[in-house]
């Protein structure tokens, strides 16, 4: 079986992305400290927190992160969890993992925020992550920010609100979503199915 | 494609067990959450809100265990309130497995309770919920607001509606705006019970004075009620009880409706 490592920013709810991993062929483990990190087959960065807050969290493991990253475990980053991927965040001061060029920027002021509810996937690029999605799938989004990187070869996935906004990436061994995988029902249960075959393969 | 209007039906717990919201229909409603949970989002829910009841010292290990199970049965987001009173309380919910937490009277009683839950946790997963009355005595200082039946000021409730705290729920929901609340759960205490459609000005209001969601509650009857609140009242979701629980109005039932109406309904 493979473990996909959790990392807790101990900021709150890991309980949702550990049961809706593990209704898929994955085990889990939750990770607070390097050596939980060393031997995970994969990792989930998830969606709780505040930038700048879990940045500090995040300094002891950024380099076992970036080197798992290099070496090609799978990693998967929700909401937060994707932004981190980031170099910087109009949400606070600090630097992301810089996984990929660019900046994580506010919604416009013209739509309600934070933007929470269903709303719909446009698909950029086919990729295994979203295998069996079709067009227009409705995903659970919860997120005051979004990222907006500089290379539109990872763009995964677009959707609408007040801007067109990146709702999803992926490169190579690193998947991001910006809705909440965990939270979208059926769609979202297939997206992380596809990422547990990802990880065995 | 844009952002779907959400459909949240309503349960009432009670030392664990649904209460009042059950299906008498049907004999396989046996009012345990877990299982009412999974067949509102088999149904096509958006969302769900558990309103805790129970007033008893071990209120918080029976939350606990509910919401627990509640988590690992479903992949919707959901909503726990009741008896939040502190950091401590929400923590417990939202680790354990709940999405938001909702808080009203505490957070009238003490408004820092929102900045500070705002703080630890993050505005989205706080859901400041506000039960208003119409009150037609003209008050200085109130928010006026012209309706069909005559001007009337809002005024917020607590305690289930048994206490009148003078406060303009207008004024009540910029300043928890302010303050750190990330949505809004609008209860209309003239319209809970009554079927007769929700209370369009009190949501229409406060939706355009904040800029976060608002749930519209209270005085769903029949699909139109959500159409008129989407659309007239600016809301952002609508919450329900009942007309989900009888079979003239199951869920995918209200959402063909909205559907054909032309609102943006996820499928």
């Amino acid at each position: 079986m493979a473990t996909t490592a959790i990392f807790d920013y101990g900021a709150g709810n890991l309980l949702s992305l550990k049961t809706a991993l593990e209704k898929t062929s994955l085990t889990t483990s939750i990770a607070t400290k390097k050596e939980d990190l060393i031997n995970a087959d994969a990792i989930a960065l998830p969606g709780v927190g505040n930038f700048s807050a879990s940045l500090e969290k995040l300094s002891a493991v950024k380099e076992i992160l970036q080197t798992k990253v290099l070496e090609g475990t799978p990693i998967l980053g929700i909401c937060l969890g994707l932004q981190l991927f980031f170099e910087t965040s109009q949400e606070g001061p600090g630097n992301g993992l810089a996984l990929f060029k660019g900046e994580v920027k506010q919604l416009p002021q013209t739509v309600k925020v934070p933007h929470m509810g269903w709303n719909t996937l446009n698909l950029k690029k086919p990729g295994a992550l979203f295998d069996g999605i079709v067009e227009d799938t409705y995903v659970y989004f919860v997120h005051s920010l979004y990222p907006d990187p500089e290379d539109p070869n990872i763009v995964a996935t677009q959707t609408q609100y007040g801007t067109t906004f990146t709702s999803a990436i992926a490169q190579k061994n690193i998947y991001g979503t910006q809705f909440h995988p965990e939270k979208s029902g059926v769609a979202g249960l297939q997206i992380l199915k596809n990422f547990a075959k990802i990880v065995v393969r | 494609m844009t952002l779907a209007k959400r459909i949240i039906p309503c349960l009432d717990v009670d030392h664990g067990q649904v209460v009042k919201c059950i299906n008498f229909q049907n004999p396989k409603s046996t009012g345990d959450p877990t299982e009412m949970a999974q067949r509102y989002s088999d149904q096509g829910a958006d969302e769900l809100v558990f309103l805790d009841i129970t007033a008893s010292s071990e209120k918080r290990n029976i939350m606990q265990k509910y919401v627990e199970n509640v988590a690992k049965t479903i992949n919707i987001p959901f909503t726990v309130g009741g008896g939040i009173r502190s950091v401590p309380d929400a923590r417990l919910i939202l680790c354990s497995g709940a999405d938001k937490v909702s808080v009203n009277t505490a957070a009238v009683e003490n408004p820092n309770l929102i900045t500070e839950l705002s703080d630890v946790f993050g505005r989205q997963c706080i859901v400041c919920a506000i039960d208003a009355k119409r009150n037609s005595t003209p008050t200085n200082g109130k928010t006026i607001v012209d309706t069909p039946k005559g001007p009337v000021w809002f005024e917020v409730v607590t305690y289930g509606g048994r206490k009148h705290t003078g406060i303009d729920a207008l004024t009540w929901a910029t300043d928890a705006e302010k303050r750190g609340a990330g949505e809004f759960l609008i209860t209309s205490m003239d319209r809970d019970g009554t079927k007769d459609g929700y209370d369009i000005e009190l949501t229409r209001n406060i939706s355009e004075r904040v800029n976060v969601p608002i749930i519209a509650s209270g005085g769903a009857g029949e699909p139109k009620h959500l159409y008129d609140v989407f659309t007239e009242g600016k809301a952002d979701a609508a919450l329900a009880a009942s007309i989900f629980h009888y079979n003239n109005y199951p869920i995918p039932k209200v959402k063909d409706y909205l559907r054909k109406m032309e609102v943006t309904i996820r499928q």
